[in-house]
């Protein structure tokens, strides 16, 4: 069979005919799976959703429990039309999965978002052999070499410690970076409380549930006078925050911001941040390049994110490459 | 390196200067001997070690990664030694590789050996560490650290005045081992230098109340010029120009260098001036940050000194006795030079503080900012006293703008929209004249803010651009013409003044009012 007959870019995302449903849509549609639970890949409003346990509760938790009619667990393998699919592991968040899509011997496995480095908030990703592996491609150019994140995380340590009367604020999105960067500091044994923003207590209680040991966490809500005693703090937010009145309660503090772009000067000073931290929860050029060689499907595609220098880089390993140009993926969701 | 590198990132993100001198004194405090030497010898440009071209680092990277991937990379990222930093194929071998051995290993090595070098430094490095290496070898060291805020950070390790520490400065070599040492408590080194500088000694601000309790026969008074304050000194046949933080300028004006031809430290203003026509500062600063001018410039912007003070001469150190002793020093220098190019700034002839308001507020020159007055028995004291000399500025310029774009501040002003763009109607349109971000209270700044965040209609990254609906009346110390600024016209030392919450906005200055006030064309 081609592998245009098991899957095929449609404007609402990408679309299995045989089974009749979409793979994180854009649009709402009748039958949805998802990979997980970031906005721009897991929507509300599709009439069927079909995803991990914990990305149906990362949904319920963002759009409320009727953000579908019908929900379905992922477990094993499942037959949905005349498709076969299973879930697995994708290491990029809480719940996070790559979906494959079986029929008469052929697979295809969609990556959504992953990462190859270890994640103690979510089960690490599981190399699934395939004929097509259509992966993302947020951080496809070569000058992406995320380094470990716990030297990262060590530099933001180290920077508390040199100013300790200038609160730390890091700038962290909801669902994974701001749990995951929370980790990584009790990982590096800071043990201290640490404050987190009203936008993410939801999300941080969640992985609590979920048996995620995040520690003694408490709402970044004190006022001025609370602000100035503080010592050594690390106070976590949504980047958004950083431009609402919400900041001014920090006299002199340290923007931080935990993100795999911040490995670019530039996008740095865009932000105005003063201590860039590079933390990424996608795959970085060496790994993505290295799952490529490592899976070494017949063919591979790309969703979102950057396609010329894969493609650039197919054409030098004579592999078999095809851009999707899917659009709806935020490029910041990172 | 690891740690090097760590102090450029911190630099260069760093929004304030007090930010800045905590990372810098804690390098220096936690460094060892001779890395740490070897980077403030970087940060101060004063490492002399033949210096990579980027072509050649660029050279080392076609050899290691296909030219499209480069290309695409460099596109996205801006600038050469970032990108091969980030692109360079790591090796699973790490290694840690100092400033000196870098340092020594370049010193004297030809073209051949230095590439080899670099290329197994950087096998070895990690991605932040290559990229302190590129910018250290390839001299580019841009992070927003002055010589003085370098050795301010290294005096605040220790007990020896800054003052101290600059007038020693230009004698030290790296990796300056004598000075750590003696700044972390040993022996004061010898001076060691020909033609060093000395710390310069500034005015403060004053004003018409403050003058009135004090008598005017105990001042000298002179011109302000717009300039560039500088220290011209000459000893064993070294000669040097230095600007009032201790950089060493000599190579941008080898026109007054080579005329330099005494013995002794004098005090005064660089400036371009035609005969006895003194070119407005815009002309002056065609001038600054040139290596070598060239001919056609030194011809047709002539720099010479407009000298105020005699800090040594033939030998003597004049800085313990009065002003008018040093004053007729300066004029017996002068005159011995004989050179067209330095002269003396004039003093003012007046009695009372009226006729010396009258000077100033009609100076003779359109590149006078106003007067200093300084005391007839004040010593010649590195720093900024308050009380022996003041300036007494002219009023600044004012003109009433209309607040077009605003960003976020930074330190203490972190999260409230400070900094702005300002404009001024040109027809029916604003053109932006400048921008501005200082001169608010607390009260005024969460105000500002609130109309900010309630007036804006559109947003690019960090930066919201505002609808017309604020005036401010903005200040300023001067005006030059500018083909980098839309408006063709660019302000000195723009201050928000007031916020003129009760002025229409169609009522804001026009452009035209604004180039009215441009000096003459030259
Ligand atoms: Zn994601
Ligand atoms: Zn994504």
């Amino acid at each position: 069979m081609r592998f245009e007959d098991l899957l095929i870019p449609k404007p609402e995302g990408l679309y299995c005919p045989p089974g009749d449903f979409y793979i994180d849509p854009v649009k709402p549609v009748s039958r949805a799976l998802i990979t997980h639970g970031h906005a721009d890949h897991a929507r509300s409003g599709h009439a069927a959703v079909m995803a991990s346990q914990q990305t149906l509760d990362i949904m319920a938790i963002r759009y409320g429990e009727d953000f579908t009619k019908t929900r379905q667990t992922a477990e094993g393998r499942t037959t949905v039309g005349d498709v076969t699919v299973s879930f697995h592991p994708a290491g990029h968040v809480l719940g996070s999965c790559q979906i494959a899509v079986e029929q008469g011997g052929t697979r295809a496995v969609v990556s959504g978002d992953y990462s190859r480095v270890a994640n103690p908030a979510c089960a690490p990703f599981e190399p699934v052999d395939c004929d097509l592996f259509i992966t993302e491609a947020t951080f496809a150019l070569p000058v992406f070499n995320h380094p470990p994140p716990s030297q990262e995380i060590g530099r933001l340590l180290d920077s508390v410690r040199e100013f300790p009367e200038r609160a730390h604020l890091v700038g962290a999105y909801a669902l994974g970076k701001a749990q995951r960067v929370i980790m990584l500091l009790r990982e590096a044994g800071y043990d201290a409380p640490i404050f987190i923003h009203g936008a993410l207590q939801r999300l941080c209680d969640y992985h609590i549930e979920q048996g995620i040991p995040l520690g003694d966490l408490r709402p970044a809500t004190m006022d001025k006078a609370e602000a100035k005693k503080l010592r050594e703090a690390v106070v976590i937010a949504p980047p958004s925050a950083f431009a609402s009145p919400w900041v001014q309660r920090f006299a002199d503090p340290v923007i931080s911001f935990a993100s795999g772009w911040m490995q670019i000067r530039a996008r740095a000073r865009q932000r105005g941040v003063e201590l860039p931290l590079i933390v990424s929860d996608h795959v970085d050029w060496p790994d993505l390049t290295r799952t490529l060689e490592e899976l070494n499907p017949e063919e591979f595609w790309i969703t979102h994110g950057r396609d010329d220098a894969l493609m650039r880089w197919a054409d030098l390993t004579q592999r078999k490459a095809r851009p999707l140009h899917l659009v709806g993926y935020e490029e910041e969701g990172e | 390196m690891k740690a090097f590198a760590e102090l450029l990132t911190r630099l260069a993100f760093s929004p304030g200067r007090n930010a800045k001198l905590a990372h810098l004194a804690h390098y220096f405090r936690d460094v060892p001997d001779p890395e740490r030497g070897y980077a403030l010898a970087a940060l101060t440009g004063n490492l002399d070690m033949g210096t990579a071209k980027p072509a050649l680092v660029r050279g080392l990277v076609a050899d290691r990664v296909d030219a499209e991937l480069f290309a695409m990379s460099y596109d996205y990222v801006g600038d050469l030694a970032e990108t091969v930093a980030l692109i360079w194929p790591t090796r699973q071998d790490p290694r840690d590789i100092g400033l000196s051995e870098v340092v020594e290993a370049l010193t004297g090595s030809g073209k051949v050996e230095a590439a080899r070098l670099i290329a197994g430094w950087l096998d070895a490095l990690e991605a932040s560490e290559r990229y302190a290496l590129i910018k250290l070898v390839t001299g580019s060291m841009r992070v927003g650290v002055s010589t003085r805020m370098a050795l301010t950070a290294l005096a605040s390790n220790g007990t020896v005045p800054i003052e101290e520490i600059e007038e020693l400065w230009t004698g030290f070599v790296p990796p300056y081992l004598d000075l750590f040492a003696w700044v972390e408590g040993g022996p004061k080194p010898e001076v060691l230098a020909r033609a060093p500088f000395r710390p310069v000694m500034l005015s403060t601000p004053t004003n018409e109340d403050e003058l009135a309790a004090r008598d005017p026969s105990e001042y000298a008074a002179e011109w302000k010029w717009d300039g560039i304050r500088i220290q011209a000194a000459c000893e064993g046949g070294a000669a040097r120009l230095y600007t009032r933080t201790g950089e060493d300028i000599s190579h941008s004006f080898p026109d007054l260098v080579e005329r330099m031809q005494f013995t002794g430290t004098l005090d005064g203003e660089l400036l371009v001036r035609r005969d006895d026509v003194v070119a407005p500062f815009g002309d002056l600063q065609k001038r600054l940050g040139r290596k070598s001018p060239g001919k056609a410039l030194l011809n047709s912007h002539p720099a010479a000194l407009r000298l105020y003070d005699v800090l040594m001469w033939e030998g003597k150190d004049l800085r313990g006795q009065p002003f008018d002793a040093r004053r007729a020093a300066l004029e017996n220098a002068v005159a011995q030079m004989n050179e067209p190019r330095f002269d003396a700034s004039p003093l003012l002839e007046f009695a009372t503080w009226d006729d010396l308001a009258a000077l100033r507020a009609n100076p003779p020159d359109p590149v006078i900012e106003g007067v200093m007055l300084k005391r007839r028995d004040s010593v010649y004291q590195a720093g900024r006293p308050r009380g022996p000399w003041f300036k007494w500025k002219r009023d600044a310029m004012t003109v009433d703008a209309v607040l077009m774009y605003a960003q976020r501040g930074h330190g203490k002003r972190s999260g409230f929209y400070s900094d702005f763009t300002f404009g001024l109607w040109d027809g029916e349109m604003l053109v932006p004249v400048g921008k501005a971000y200082s001169g608010f209270t607390d009260e005024e700044l969460l105000r500002l803010d609130r109309f900010v965040r309630n007036n804006t209609t559109e947003r690019f990254g960090p930066v919201r651009s505002l609808a017309p609906k604020l005036a401010v009346e903005v200040a300023f110390e001067g005006l030059n013409r500018s083909t980098r600024h839309k408006s063709g016209v660019a302000m000195r030392f723009p201050r928000i003044a007031r916020i003129r919450w009760d002025k229409p906005v169609e009522e804001a200055d026009v452009l035209d009012t604004l180039k009215a006030l441009l000096p003459p064309e030259t």
